[in-house]
């Protein structure tokens, strides 16, 4: 296999985090790349977000899905992972995917090609996504990890999760800087939303109560060259 | 009416100008009896405190004025005879024209405005059971809830004592929908309203029949209202009731302003273009007795406390009945409060009112003024414009007022009435305020006005307005553009630009057409475009306005102690987001003039208790900064330039420039000076501007990155009101004389082209200006039916919109909008070329061993604020190199979580 490298640069040890002993890139665009496995995973695309509220009358601008796959594409290309994992909220809704323009399914369909692609299912997307290929899961499991759209309220170690879009937020020398963020403590791993139209919510709200160690907990926040990794006792609320 | 100040007689003479082509209701403008008509100054004393400008046309005019009988039996009865100006406006009213009547506080305006409805309405003929009640006679409308609410007050007493059979109500966002119904129902004959009820009434099915009586639209304090927004809204509004009655009537009162015509033209049809309504002039008013604090104690350089003076503010609001004291923000009004009642040993009643304060609080606090029960009251410009309550016989501003006709607006609120001289006292906190009030001073006695000059019509305020329209009633495009250039803000505006916005309102106006099926508006084969469907009206009547808030929490106080786990205190008022997110659990701050100990934030709260300690933090809201005006700047320029005039300043302000002129220079009037100096191991340069800390602020933006592009290595700026420095590492003067750039290069125009644009794409100001434009034209929500959305949400959405958008379709007729508003709100850009523009061939640099006198104050505002590029990176950066100081360098990934 043919190692690129781009790909050499991009798994500096700097970004490395560990997760039920599994090694992982928390790579600052937002996706977890296991090399071990040559696995890409990525949350929340939330594809045809903007049709979706366009449908309820709020006019957004219909190019979010040509956003996102455009930086999917380019994390595709970087890494070319043999396996790739789509956490759940793929679309926004359950039409998302019968929506899609032509030109973006192609797109998304040329992605795919070559690889085993695994829809797992979200709250946003329960079914599978019409008439595009990949296999549709509701959860997955590889080595010791455990791949699922919603953390499991009991303690899973190696379970990897989207679905609640963590941010952090600190504030240094009086100036607040809020950032999409990886949320682990060693055991589980929560992935920022990919999608170029989702909101985020900080770790430190309550519906991430009970889900990590707080003493071990780290967030890494996205810059725009590196990840930041951010101790629990750093972050603020908000 | 209090001592009926408001009718006293007065005397001619009187000016006027005719409109350019009055309006013809020639069937009702005659006399009828039991009509009398009077002559104008039967009582009149020879005082000459108004002066009301007048033509030789006007006794000629006015001897057919009719007053009806009972208004004379009621001037009558309470020894007033009517205001010159008063009778005039009437005059004009019942010939047809529309009037832009311009006076000072105190001159009768309210009354003037609603004698051609009252009369005319006193004189209808009562309803007849079973007779279809009338619709809207009058609609009024102010830019102020609290000002309808005052109205109804000040106008049923007269209504009522003369006997008249008109019913006047409110209708604002208080007022419960059941009221609504029946006034839709059972409309009453004067309607007093805001912009945005007007437009509300305007998207609702029924609109042309409620309005079909319409004949008069009196607009209150409309110098305030042309000037944002919300005056586009409402000039669009208007134009539509002129579409529902084409003889309408406009009557606009206003202060005094520097383009009359502008408004002028405003209140009138502009088909044909510049067509203008009448104008009443009433000037004068008693020359207010104003003076500016020379205090014992020394004034500071910097700063905006004005703590200084807390002891000599105290003994003059010891000395007079009621003091109202303006500032100029709401952490200044927190501030003084505090201060004043730390100071307050004789326990005075002081209040405060600001806009952030909960609603029954600042009610609680107007009742107390009205009823005389307060000694002094600390104020922002919620109490601004035309409300006036209780004997307030003193007004004190502390900081500089910004501009003379805010200067003169406040002043008036002092002694309501034109025929006693308004007394104030300017308190400047620094001493380049000592300046600034100086040339207010000046130019208040001179009469100067520098009110901003009328901006071109919003588009997404038009896109609103389109929306709404299409929910009142289907419409034809062409019509419509025609209507919509008869408003004044719109009058410019080109059919190609019109119907983007239509296309926008209809799918959304993006180039990739993937919404046609999601149209909110479509055009039916008739040639109409009518709503698609139901819930779009609804929506829209959730979201109709211009003022789109920060986002902001409200203050929720439980009992100490009981930390976040408090619940069920009152609510204090609301504090902006941004500020609350920079607080630690147990900071201590100043809100609603207490020490508040911040406990955290819960859902959309803001949770405090009672807080105490010597390190407090004052809110640093956003709203109420003010830039200087223009006229203003140049005014303390040419103070600077001619020591004459520095007598007229307190002696340590005077020596200050004295020593500016030993140790630097002080530039010519049109000049611009720079200062360049070493100071520790960095290089600074020091310009004097005089336009504003926003056009300071994008000059110090565009002058850093042409720096950066020199190799001079700039560190930072900080801009203030009157000067810039910016830092570096490199000697600046050095490149200025080896031409590198020259300083003349440096300050080129060229840098509003090309560095402009590269630097608005990446600033948050336009993305915060974007989210008020999308949410403004209905692209995003402010709520949803059953939901409101938090700021948190619509921010977060708004600003992921624009980076798509931008990068997708950056000519986007809401991109186009919002680079508009940026330039002319924000960065000031305008201001800013007119200064580059001014000062080519004129910039005099004086390179320095050390700090100047002038350049100390925005010395010591560095390290309080600074700006620079990649910041937040860098504070990223810093946290994460904290956390590796605290915890030894990070784990090898194979270790963590192996725990």
């Amino acid at each position: 296999m043919n190692f690129s490298l781009a790909r050499a640069t991009l798994i500096a040890e700097a970004d490395m985090v560990g997760i039920a002993g599994e090694r992982a890139v928390c790579d600052p665009r937002g996706v977890l790349y296991f090399p071990d496995l040559r696995l890409l995973a990525v949350s929340d695309l939330h594809l045809e977000k903007g049709s979706s509220f366009a449908r309820r009358g709020a006019l957004i601008p219909p190019y979010d899905t040509g956003a996102t796959l455009l930086r999917l594409q380019a994390v595709i290309s970087d890494y070319q992972p043999s396996i790739v994992i789509s956490l759940g909220d793929s679309f926004h809704d359950g039409g998302g995917a019968e929506r899609m323009h032509q030109s973006f399914r192609e797109r998304l369909e040329a992605l795919m090609a070559g690889r085993d692609w695994f829809w797992v299912a979200g709250n946003h997307d329960p079914e599978a996504p019409a008439d595009l290929p990949g296999e549709t899961v509701r959860e997955l499991a590889i080595g010791s990890l455990l791949f699922r759209h919603e953390p499991s309220k009991v303690r899973t170690e190696g379970e990897v999760a989207g679905h609640l879009h963590p941010c952090a937020r600190i504030v240094q020398r009086g100036r607040s800087v809020r950032r999409r963020c990886f949320a682990g403590d060693g055991g589980r791993m929560i992935m920022p939303a990919f999608g170029a139209f989702t909101g985020s919510l900080n770790v430190l709200d309550r519906a991430y109560a009970g889900l990590f160690r707080r003493e071990t907990l780290m967030a890494y926040m996205l810059g725009a060259e590196r990840i930041f990794a951010i101790s629990h006792a750093m972050l603020r609320p908000g | 009416m209090r001592g009926g100040a408001n009718f006293r007689s007065l005397a001619p003479p009187l000016t006027c100008l005719p409109a350019s082509s009055p309006r013809k209701r020639g069937e009702e403008s005659s006399l009828r009896s039991p009509f009398v008509p009077i002559l104008l100054g039967v009582r009149a004393r020879a005082r000459y405190l108004f002066r009301v400008t007048e033509q030789p046309r006007l006794a000629e005019q006015n001897a057919s004025v009719a007053l009806p009988e009972q208004f004379i039996r009621w001037f009558g009865e309470k020894g007033w005879s009517p205001r010159a100006h008063q009778i005039e406006l009437l005059a004009r009213a019942q010939a047809g024209q529309s009037v832009l009547l311009i006076a000072p506080t105190g001159a009768g305006k309210t009354l003037a405005g609603f004698m051609p409805s009252l009369t005319e309405l006193a004189n209808r003929p009562r309803r007849k059971p079973g007779q279809a009640h009338c619709g809207i006679h009058t609609l009024y409308i102010s830019p102020l809830k609290a000002l309808a609410v005052d109205i109804e007050r000040n106008l049923g007493k007269p209504v009522e004592e003369i006997g008249l059979p008109v019913t006047i109500e409110t209708r604002t966002g208080d007022t419960p929908s059941h009221k609504r119904q029946r006034q839709k129902l059972a409309p009453p004959d004067i309607l007093l309203t805001t912009p945005e009820q007007l437009a509300l009434l305007i998207a609702a099915p029924d609109a042309r029949r409620f309005f079909e009586d319409l004949r008069y639209v009196v607009l209150d304090e409309l110098h305030s209202l042309v000037i944002s927004k919300r005056g586009h809204l409402l000039a669009l509004g208007l134009a539509r009731l002129r579409a529902y009655v084409p003889g309408l009537q406009t009557i606009g009162l206003s202060a005094t302003v520097a383009e009359p015509d502008e408004l002028r033209r405003w209140l009138v049809g502009q088909n044909p273009p510049g067509e203008m309504a009448g104008l009443i002039t009433v000037s004068g008013g008693a020359r207010p007795d104003i003076s500016i604090l020379d205090s014992r104690e020394r004034v500071p350089w910097s700063g905006h406390s004005a703590r200084y003076a807390i002891p000599e503010i105290y003994e003059a609001i010891q000395k007079h009945r009621m003091t109202l004291l303006f500032v100029n923000t709401r952490s200044q009004a927190e501030m003084l409060f505090q201060e004043l009642w730390r100071a307050n040993e004789d326990s005075l009643p002081i209040a405060l009112h600001h806009g952030s304060l909960d609603v029954g609080q600042r009610r609680r606090v107007e009742k107390a003024m009205a009823d005389n029960a307060l000694r002094a009251i600390v104020a922002t410009s919620t109490l601004d414009l035309g409300i006036d309550w209780g004997d307030v016989d003193l007004v004190v501003h502390v900081g500089a007022p910004k501009g003379a006709s805010r200067l003169a607006q406040r002043i008036g609120r002092a002694n309501h009435r034109m025929d006693e001289p308004s007394k104030a006292i300017l308190i400047p906190a620094n001493r380049f305020e000592v300046l600034e009030c100086r040339a207010a001073l000046d130019a208040n006695y001179l009469g100067a006005q520098d009110t901003p000059p009328l901006i071109n019509g919003a588009l997404d305020v038009l896109s609103q307005h389109v929306l709404g329209v299409a929910c009142g009633a289907p419409f034809y495009a062409d019509l419509l553009f025609e209507e919509v250039r008869s408003a004044a803000p719109y009058a410019g505006l080109e059919r190609q630009t019109f119907d983007r916005v239509v296309d926008f309102v209809a799918t959304g106006g993006y180039a990739l057409k993937n919404y046609e099926r999601y149209a909110r508006i479509r055009q039916t084969k008739d040639g109409l475009w009518r709503v698609s469907n139901p819930r779009i009206a609804q929506q829209y009547r959730l979201n109709v306005g211009t003022i789109v808030e920060m986002p902001e929490l409200n203050v929720r106080y439980v009992r100490q102690g009981r930390g976040m786990a408090g619940r069920g205190g009152p609510v204090l008022g609301k504090i902006e987001e941004y500020f609350a997110e920079t607080l630690r659990p147990g900071d201590n701050f100043l809100f609603a003039g207490k020490v508040l100990r911040f406990e955290g934030i819960r859902e959309n709260e803001c949770v405090v208790s009672n807080g105490a300690g010597a390190n407090i933090i004052v809110p640093a809201y956003a709203g109420g900064k003010f830039p200087l005006s223009t006229y203003l700047a140049e005014q303390v320029r040419g103070m600077l330039a001619d020591s004459d005039r520095w007598q007229a300043l307190p002696e340590q302000v005077a020596d200050w420039l004295r020593l500016q002129k030993e140790k630097s220079v002080l530039p010519k009037r049109g000049d611009l000076l720079v200062e360049t100096f070493p100071r520790g191991n960095r290089h600074y340069m020091v310009a004097y501007p005089f336009e504003g800390r926003l056009a300071h602020q994008t000059l110090g933006m565009l002058l850093t990155r042409r720096l950066e592009r020199a190799n001079a290595r700039p560190l930072g700026f900080v801009a203030t009101d009157y000067s810039l420095a910016v830092w570096a590492l490199d000697d600046m003067a050095a490149l200025f004389k080896a031409k590198k750039p020259s300083l003349a290069a440096l300050f080129d125009e060229d840098m509003l082209g090309d560095d402009l644009e590269a630097w608005l794409n990446d600033s948050w100001m336009l993305k915060r200006t974007f989210r008020t434009c999308a949410v403004i034209a209905g692209l995003i929500e402010k709520r949803f039916p059953g939901q409101e959305k938090s700021g948190r949400q619509v921010t977060v959405s708004a600003d992921l919109i624009y980076d798509v958008l931008r990068s997708h379709e950056p000519d986007h007729i809401l991109l186009q909008a919002t680079r508009t508003d940026a330039s002319a709100g924000l960065l000031d850009v305008s201001r800013l070329a007119e200064m580059l523009s001014r000062v080519r061939g004129r910039i005099m640099h004086k390179h320095l061993d050390q700090i100047s006198p002038l350049a100390l104050p925005v010395m010591l505002e560095i390290g309080r604020e600074s700006v620079n590029g990649g910041a937040n990176e860098s504070l990223l950066m810093e946290a994460a190199d904290l956390v590796e100081e605290a915890m030894g360098p990070r784990a090898k990934p194979d270790q963590e979580g192996l725990t």
